[in-house]
This record gives C-alpha cells, sequence and structure tokens, in this order.
C-alpha cells in the first residue's frame, strides 16, 4: 500500500516525467558509447559527455529560464535569437576595436554595452506588451525581424573574430575544473529561482499570468510586472549572447541564436509550464533544456544522421503538445487515469512530461 | 478579440466626430499602406530617374520577383483573418523546392506529375495542422512551430545539399516571358496574381469566406450562430498549405534549385506583408487586396534598396521591422486602447 501510493505520489510530481525523460535519453546512450557516464581528469579540466551536455545546453538553459517568466505571464518572446546576435555582435565589435582586446576594463565594458543592449531590446518588448496593449507574439516579432538586421549592421555583415582571453572565459574557458559557462547558469538558475520562490514575486508573476485585468484589480502593478519579465528575459538572452560568441570567439549577425527561442520555448513547455500562463517551473525548465541538448548529442553519439534532428524536434514538440491537450487524452485514453498514459519506448516517446500538466491546468 | 471592439464602436459612431469614424473604418490601413506604397514609389521615381527607375518594366519586376511571396502571404491572410496564426510558412516552401527539385531531378518524373503531387503534400500537411489545431484545442503557434521543425527536417532527410534544378520544361517555364503592353510577366508572376483573385473572390463572395471572418471576429458568437467551426478551421490551414506549396513551387521556378536553407524566416516575411496591409492580427478584420500592398511595400523596399547601390541587404530587414511596428501601432490606435 504505501509503496504504491509513495510510487503515485512521485509519478504525480510535476519534474517527475521531464527527469524520467531526461535519465531514459541519457541511459539510450550508453549501449553505443559505454564510457558515456565516465568524465575523465585532464589538464585540470573535467571533461565527458555530460560536461559537454551542460556545457553547450548552458545557452539554452539561460534563455528558456527567461522565457519561462514570459509565458508564466501569458505571454511569449520571440526576439531572444535576435537579442543574442545583437549582443554578441554588439561586445564583439567592441572587444575587437581594442587595440589590447585582452585588457580586463575594455572587456567588462563591452559586455556592459551588450547587456545593456539587451535590456533596451527587453523594455522594448515589455513596453509594447504590457503599454501599448500589443499581442506578445507580435510585439516580438518586430525585434526578431528587425534585430538580426540591426546585428548584422553592427558587425557590417562580416563574422567578426575576436582573440580576447578573458572573454574567452565565459563560453569557453574553465574554472574550478568545471566550464566557466556552468557557473553563469548556476547563478542565474539560483537567483532566479530564490527571487520567485522565496518572495512573492513568483506569486506575482503566476496571478498576471492566470489573469491580468483581475490581478491589477486586487493592485499587482501587471503592467509593471510584464515590462519586468520581458527585460528579464532580454538579460538572459543576453548573457546567453555573451556565450555563444565567446565560445566561437566571434560574433555572426546572421546565425548566432538563430533557432533558439523555438529550443528555448520548446524547452518551457517539456518542463511542464503551460503556454497559457499562471504557473511555471522553473527546474522544469531546465530540465527541459538539458533533454534537448541530451536529444541532440543522443541524436549524434547514436549515429543517426544528424539532418534527421529538426524530424526528431517536431515529432517530440507533437507529443508533447498532444499530451498536454486534455482533449486528446480525453479522446486517446477515455476516462483511464493519468498514469495509462505509457506510450511504448521509441526515442521520441519518452517524452510526456505532459500528464503534470494537470498540475498547472 | 479586439476585432469584436471595432463593431461596436463602428456602430455607437453616429453621433461621433468624423475622424473617430475614419479610424474605426477597416479600409483605412489598406488605404495608408497603398498611399506609402504610392509615396515609395514616387520618391523612388524622384531619385533614381536616371537609372531607369521610371520603367514600366521595374514595377512588373516587383510582381515577377515576389510572387511567390505574395502566394504564401495570401495563404497567411485566410489563417491570419480566422484569428490563427501559421509559423510552417517558410519551411513548407524550402520543402517544397527541395522536393520537386528531388522529384524531377534524381527520380526523373515529369513536371506535370510532381506539381500536383507537391501542391497535395502542402495542403495535406496544412490540413494535419488544422485537424490537430481543432481537435485537440492546441495553440496554432505550436503545432505550426511543430510543422515548421518537420518540413524543414523533411527537407534536410531528403537532400543536405543544394540540388540545381536543370530540366527544360523547368527552364522554359522559368524564361516564358509573357508580353504585356508596357512590359512582360513571368509565369510565378501569372500565377501569383490569378491566386489573388481567387482569394479575393473566396473571401468576400462565397461562404467560406464569411465563415472566416466570422470566426476571427469572435470565435464564441461563430459557433453560437451554428457555423460549422472545425470545417472552416481546418480549411483555413489547408489553404495555408496549399498556398504555401504554390509558393514553393513558383521559388523553385525563380531560383531554379532545391536547398535546405531556401526560404528560412520567410513566414515572417509574409506575417508582415500580411500585418503591413492592414489586416488585424487578432482576426476577423481586413483585406487580401491589402495584402498585396504589403507585398509590393516590401518587395519594392528591396529594389529601392538594390537601386541605392550603397544600402547593404541587412537594411531590408530593419525597414521590414520598423514599418511592422509603425502598423501595428496604427492598428492598435484603430481597434482602440482595450487592455488585454
Amino acid at each position: 500500500m504505501t509503496t504504491t501510493s509513495r510510487l503515485r505520489a512521485l509519478t504525480r510530481h510535476h519534474l517527475f516525467w521531464p527527469v524520467a525523460v531526461l535519465i531514459g535519453l541519457l541511459l539510450v546512450n550508453v549501449p553505443f558509447t559505454p564510457d558515456f557516464f565516465s568524465v575523465k581528469m585532464t589538464d585540470g579540466h573535467l571533461y565527458g559527455s555530460l560536461v559537454s551536455i551542460v556545457l553547450f545546453g548552458s545557452p539554452l538553459i539561460l534563455v528558456a529560464v527567461g522565457m519561462t517568466l514570459v509565458i508564466a505571464t501569458g505571454g511569449i518572446d520571440l526576439s531572444v535569437g535576435a537579442v543574442v546576435a545583437i549582443t554578441g555582435a554588439l561586445t564583439c565589435s567592441y572587444i575587437s576595436d581594442q587595440a589590447d582586446q585582452s585588457a580586463l576594463s575594455a572587456v567588462f565594458l563591452a559586455m556592459g554595452i551588450g547587456l545593456v543592449a539587451a535590456v533596451v531590446c527587453g523594455l522594448w518588448n515589455g513596453f509594447l506588451v504590457a503599454r501599448m496593449g500589443i499581442q506578445p507574439i507580435i510585439a516580438t516579432l518586430i525585434i526578431m525581424v528587425a534585430g538580426r538586421g540591426v546585428a548584422q549592421l553592427i558587425t557590417d555583415g562580416q563574422i567578426i573574430t575576436i582573440n580576447s582571453e578573458p572573454y574567452k572565459l565565459i563560453g569557453g574557458g574553465y574554472w574550478l575544473t568545471l566550464p566557466f559557462s556552468i557557473f553563469v547558469v548556476a547563478v542565474v538558475v539560483a537567483a532566479t529561482m530564490l527571487l520567485t520562490r522565496r518572495t512573492a514575486l513568483g506569486l506575482l508573476v503566476e496571478s498576471v499570468g492566470g489573469n491580468a485585468e483581475a490581478s491589477r484589480l486586487v493592485g499587482i502593478r501587471s503592467a509593471r510586472i510584464k515590462i519586468m519579465v520581458y527585460v528579464f528575459c532580454a538579460l538572459c538572452a543576453g548573457i546567453a549572447g555573451l556565450m555563444i560568441s565567446s565560445n566561437t570567439s566571434a560574433a555572426d549577425g546572421n546565425n548566432a541564436g538563430l533557432w533558439i527561442e523555438l529550443d528555448a520555448i520548446l524547452a518551457v513547455v517539456i518542463g511542464g509550464t503551460a503556454l497559457t500562463g499562471g504557473r511555471f517551473s522553473i527546474g522544469g525548465t531546465v530540465l527541459g533544456a538539458l533533454v534537448i541538448q541530451t536529444l541532440t548529442t543522443t541524436i549524434y553519439t547514436i549515429g543517426v544522421p544528424t539532418q534527421t534532428n529538426l524530424v526528431f524536434k517536431a515529432a517530440v514538440v507533437i507529443a508533447v503538445c498532444l499530451l498536454q491537450s486534455p482533449k486528446f487524452r480525453e479522446k486517446v485514453f477515455g476516462r483511464k487515469t493519468r498514469r495509462k498514459v505509457t506510450v511504448p519506448a521509441q526515442p521520441v516517446a519518452p517524452v510526456e512530461p505532459a500528464p503534470k500538466t494537470e498540475v498547472s491546468r | 478579440m479586439t476585432a469584436t471592439a471595432q463593431k461596436p464602436k463602428a456602430a455607437a459612431n453616429g453621433t461621433a466626430s468624423r475622424t473617430t469614424r475614419l479610424l474605426a473604418d477597416p479600409r483605412l490601413p489598406v488605404l495608408v499602406t497603398a498611399a506609402l506604397f504610392l509615396a515609395m514609389y514616387g520618391g523612388g521615381l524622384s531619385r533614381y530617374t536616371n537609372y531607369g527607375f521610371g520603367e514600366p518594366q521595374v514595377f512588373l519586376n516587383l510582381f515577377i520577383d515576389n510572387g511567390y511571396l505574395l502566394v504564401a502571404a495570401i495563404g497567411a491572410t485566410f489563417v491570419i483573418l480566422s484569428g490563427g496564426i501559421d509559423l510552417s510558412v517558410g519551411s513548407v516552401i524550402g520543402f517544397t523546392t527541395m522536393f520537386t527539385a528531388w522529384l524531377v531531378e534524381r527520380q526523373g518524373l515529369p513536371l506535370v506529375l510532381v506539381v500536383p503531387i507537391a501542391l497535395g503534400v502542402g495542403a495535406f500537411g496544412g490540413f494535419l495542422m488544422g485537424y490537430v489545431i481543432h481537435n485537440f484545442e492546441i495553440q496554432p503557434f505550436i503545432v505550426t512551430l511543430a510543422g515548421l521543425f518537420l518540413f524543414r527536417g523533411l527537407c534536410l532527410v531528403i537532400s543536405k545539399e543544394s540540388i540545381s534544378v536543370s530540366d527544360p520544361s523547368v527552364d522554359t517555364l522559368a524564361q516564358t516571358r509573357v508580353p504585356l503592353g508596357l512590359g512582360e510577366l513571368s509565369i510565378g508572376a501569372l500565377v501569383a496574381l490569378a491566386v489573388l483573385a481567387v482569394a479575393y473572390y473566396v473571401l468576400h463572395h462565397t461562404r467560406f469566406g464569411r465563415r472566416v471572418y466570422a470566426i476571427g471576429g469572435n470565435e464564441q458568437s461563430a459557433l453560437l450562430m451554428g457555423l460549422p467551426m472545425g470545417g472552416t478551421k481546418i480549411a483555413v490551414y489547408t489553404v495555408s498549405g496549399f498556398c504555401s506549396a504554390l509558393a514553393g513551387l513558383l521559388f523553385m521556378l525563380y531560383i531554379q534549385s532545391g536547398d535546405p536553407l531556401h526560404a528560412v524566416g520567410m513566414e515572417l516575411d509574409a506575417i508582415a506583408a500580411v500585418v503591413i496591409g492592414g489586416t488585424l492580427l487578432t482576426g476577423g478584420s481586413g483585406y487580401v487586396v491589402g495584402t498585396l500592398f504589403g507585398v509590393l511595400v516590401l518587395g519594392l523596399i528591396k529594389s529601392l534598396i538594390t537601386f541605392e547601390g550603397t544600402l547593404s541587404s541587412w537594411w531590408t530587414k530593419i525597414a521590414t521591422g520598423v514599418l511592422l511596428c509603425a502598423f501595428i501601432l496604427i492598428q492598435r490606435t484603430m481597434t482602440g486602447r482595450k487592455k488585454t
């Protein structure tokens, strides 16, 4: 009795399915690369598949965390990819103009400029959504379209390469044997969790997402909250932009952060945050982003041609959405309990973090 | 939703001033876009007359160079009028170029056979998305996002490298120019204009068109009126899929190759053209003629930048963004400042 009820409590936990999917995906790799879980120490750095998953996934995690809050207010931010490009472009072009590209002060200043630009983009999005009352998809579409143009304008259509040791640290460097970007991600995620779960901020965000008008009437400044989440999202995207450009030591206005908004939204959805807003789970989002990165890595390691990557992703999106849809569950699974929702194991199948969404409904 | 605010406003306007009535007129944005187009064209005329901007062919080239975008944008107009959104447009176009190039070049199928297959696949893709959107009540945004991934992925599955098309029948079709009094048009441009005419007829003179407007205006009321919601919604996405596939064929004719990177992000151009053409993104209000002007304005930006010579291609994106922003703000003032 107690074991079953405990099991039931476990499967009902809102993070159960994302974790299960992640573990499932990681295990899929073992037959193909037996030393998948081994982490080696070389030159004082830790190497291994797990480390690289986190390393390559860190920009996505950052963007997805910002996106989570935006989606929690019932919005969406399509401009993050463009913000990534703008931040990278501004920062790299400033550094490349310096005589000494490794000077710490110049690097910090460059990063500051990039992040300020990101915040400005966020303010603009927030202004359009909260003050002008424009649908979020459309409001953020403007920067999504124009932003890439601006990024190319900054880089003059070129790929700016830089050679700066301190800047290299953020996206490609190591600190205390681990990739530095992991620490950046950890700090941002921890700060976000603290701010949203240990203060009333998370509650306010959720109430705005639940019903913006009602929360305004109870005295929550919903417009201000909305602007804040867009700024936060853009800031996260900005940091991700720094990481991406630092990792490659180059700024590419055209391709940096391409499609990252879609991956981020996918990560948020896999993590169990409903697109309708009103509930969010930062932990779920981080897991969701890791799931996507692991999926990509898995596709590489098991030798599936990389071009099928997108088809897999499409299948994942469809599966997740269908399972999240109450109507679909009703039609397909009838009145059975949701615990019967076990789809045959396939590369795609494990992605049913969905059942827990009725928590958020 | 916001579109609903517009009707009562127009009705209550008997006593209101003329400016308010003018602002509430759904035709206003189309007129603004048309005026903008004329102004830009006039500006181009005065600035580049010596470079041959005044030739009628320059104007006709707008249709030749943007025929595929026009077709895609017309499909998007249907979806947006119904209150939805279709993000898969660009991917379907890319997929169609790849698919047709592959069928024609690698499988050696005749073009006559390939065209209906490609159109069928596109329409079927749209149908599937519409089916999922309607029956499982998932947001169109997410479903068509999955469509975006799927079609781009299928495109890559067919081939990672670009396939150039050298089939003689494609060649002749692409090279054919139909002379009109002052200049000439390509087959692609003519097809695009034909699609425009059909879309105009369907939207404004058939029951289906009325239903699209009704659903976009207020889904709940449309349902209560007993309109066949499901059928209409699914049909709208099917139309969009079909138009995207047709746009893909035109694009293939225009560029004569299939490439996994063709038309990346073209859904944004299509949506931008629809918005600039004055269609409300919330659905229920707009004209397909507006979309024509939207596409022409975008095309004109491109050719102005080419004529200017010193401006780089990314200015197109920036100008599109600025225009998009301006028109969204115009829409906003039109529909009144209603809290969302």
